[in-house]
């Protein structure tokens, strides 16, 4: 999610690096993706072993492979009680990170999506079922227009580059938020991208987009205003169960945050997944989302593991 | 003879620490104060396990410890205070458990109507937010006079949630609202075989409908959270209330949560203050 924007410097100033971007795009999306997504997989490249002598290389490889298999794993810190079946994460501070820099946001938020491909990638290697992020939300249209029109780019660049990693690791995708205020492309293409992965259970993605955790409340409430006005329900029957089939979270196996991680110090939930997160153990770092990495991720659900969920009763 | 001279010197030592506490958070009031704090009292049976305290007992150390802490809130100009005495799940916990609390509520609010409580002192309003038909009769009676008698009190105001959870106080809104919507069908509406034109029922339910029909109408946001004993989590209090506010768990139990506590976390608010008003700002023009 975006933090406050203060650029480093005056829009003015950002040009050369968007006029760099614009060269880009300008030789399509797809060639533009490649720069962006820069790959993490911790495997054995070809480039490596060609460069080490035939006895080394066998060696390397086998060691490579080990790490591999031991990166594979979850990490013994973890291995004690159960990881979290759905994890919800505040993508706080891309733009501070970026100035502390001295750089434009969007470098922080080209940064930002590096490491949410990092934990999507250990989530779904680690048994985490469920993964919602925010990305955007509601308030985030008062932003620069620059800054704005960088991020529609950029989730549209990343949805169309990651599709097959998205069916090659299982993953769904979906989109929650008013779909209906993006550009008309990245609503096709958002359209298109749920549609193809739906039908992957590895691990549910969801993105939260121009989401406003209030508004889908308030959605949620007016469909069922509709059913008490068309007679399908009686106003003294409404339970908590029809608000749930209501939200945007209702289709997946667990729609309820168990763990929910914000970055950048930031100690508020900020409208996202109000309802959702009645229950959620709530971790926040002061790390900014740019740095999160695997040992950050590590530590917030060894976090996770520690707490005594009681949901109001006792345990004894 | 020993009593009557131990009280002026209590009651001066009262006066001086009472005068030093004025002094400091006069000092704080430079910065901005909250209007508005919302507690979470985790942490009463913990306090009392560890000191081998009788079963139960945690709970009236809490209460007492609250009083405290309402007095520190509104002497530093605090104009609205909510605190989750007793949550919806909390009735799944071991009938003797909540017998016991069912009984302490009755007399601790019996306790707050006495003329020299803290109600009196400060002409505090008090609420009960929850829903209150899951009480016993005489709670239920008990809290409904407290607020009836307070109702027009005009000085800062206690909110207690009892047989509270945020999810169950939407639905009470949503069911408001639909009763409310349909009270406001014009006669024009109704055919001459006296049937409702569904049609004309306006079922759209805007954010500020929902809002006035929460148990928390006419009442601000809380500004801050503190949730004692360390544990982070908001387990569904005031969901939908504290979406912007700043969230703090300090670590000490509910019964330790002292002064020194209470200033830190107003100076970490103080610290955030600007930040937290821009995203308040965003976010009523989002609306």
């Amino acid at each position: 999610m975006l933090s406050t924007v203060h650029t480093a410097f005056p829009l003015n100033h950002q040009k050369p690096y968007s006029a760099h971007l614009c060269s880009l795009s300008s030789r399509g999306i797809i060639a533009n993706t490649s720069l962006l997504l820069t790959p993490t997989r911790p495997r054995s490249s070809p480039s490596l072993c060609a460069a080490l002598p035939t006895d080394a290389s066998s060696a390397a490889a086998a060691t490579v492979r080990e790490e591999s298999e031991e990166g594979a794993a979850l990490p013994s810190l973890l291995r004690q009680g159960p990881l979290p079946k759905h994890v919800a994460i505040i993508m706080d501070g891309s733009s501070r990170w970026a100035r502390a820099r001295g750089m434009p946001s969007s470098f922080g938020h080209e940064a930002g999506h590096r490491a949410l491909k990092k934990i999507v990638e250990l989530s779904g290697r680690w048994g985490v079922r469920a993964l919602t992020v925010y990305a955007f939300s509601s308030e985030n249209w008062t932003r620069p227009e620059a800054e704005v029109d960088f991020l529609m780019m950029l989730f549209e660049s990343v949805l169309k580059g990651s599709l097959g990693d998205f069916m090659k690791d299982e993953i769904s995708v979906s989109i929650i938020g008013d779909i209906t205020e993006l550009p008309q492309s990245l609503q096709k293409l958002a359209k298109e991208v749920v549609d193809m992965t739906k039908k992957n259970t590895k691990l549910d993605v969801l993105v939260a987009i121009s989401y406003s955790g209030r508004r889908e409340l308030k959605r949620a409430c007016q469909n069922i205003a509709q059913k008490v006005k068309h007679g399908l329900l009686a106003p003294e029957d409404i339970t908590e169960s029809h608000i749930e089939q209501e939200l945007e979270t209702n289709h997946i196996e667990f729609p309820h945050p168990d763990l929910l991680i914000r970055t950048s110090g930031e100690l508020r939930v900020s409208n996202f997944l109000l309802w959702q997160l009645a229950y959620t153990e709530l971790f926040f770092t002061k790390t900014y989302w740019p740095d999160f990495g695997e040992e950050d991720y590590v530590e917030a659900l060894h976090s996770f593991q520690s707490r005594q969920r009681r949901f109001g009763q006792r345990l004894n | 003879m020993e009593k009557l001279e131990g009280k002026p010197v209590t009651n001066v030592i009262k006066s001086v620490q009472c005068f030093l506490r004025r002094c400091l958070f006069l000092v704080l009031s430079f910065g901005p104060i909250p209007k508005h704090i919302a507690f979470i009292m985790d942490g009463n049976r913990r306090y009392a396990k560890r000191r081998n305290m009788k079963e139960g007992s945690g709970h009236s150390v809490g209460y007492a410890a609250l009083i405290t802490m309402l007095q520190y809130c509104y002497e530093m100009g605090v104009k609205y205070v909510t605190v989750y005495a007793f949550s919806i799940d909390n009735f799944k916990r071991k009938p003797e458990e909540v017998q016991s609390l069912m009984n302490l509520m009755m007399v601790k609010i019996d306790e707050l109507l006495d003329k020299k409580s803290i109600v009196h002192e400060f002409g505090l309003k008090i609420n009960f937010w929850g829903n209150l038909d899951l009480l016993t009769e005489p709670v239920r009676l008990a809290a409904e006079k407290a607020m009836a008698s307070t109702i027009n009190n005009s000085g800062p105001v206690l909110s207690i949630c009892v047989a509270y959870t945020s999810t169950n106080e939407i639905i009470r809104a949503i069911n408001k609202t639909c009763a409310r919507n349909k009270e406001r069908i014009p006669q024009a509406c109704i055919n001459c075989d006296g049937d409702l034109l569904a049609d004309s029922i306006n079922s759209s339910i805007s954010i500020v409908d929902l809002e006035e029909n929460l148990d928390t109408a006419n009442c601000p946001d809380p500004d801050i959270v503190i949730r004692t004993s360390g544990e982070a989590r908001l387990s569904n209090f005031l969901l939908w209330q504290t979406t912007l506010s700043h969230l703090q768990n300090p670590s000490p139990l509910w019964p330790e949560f002292s002064l020194r506590n209470l200033i830190w976390s107003i100076l970490e608010y103080q610290k955030v203050y600007s930040y937290l008003e821009a995203g308040r700002r965003r976010a009523k023009k989002d609306n």
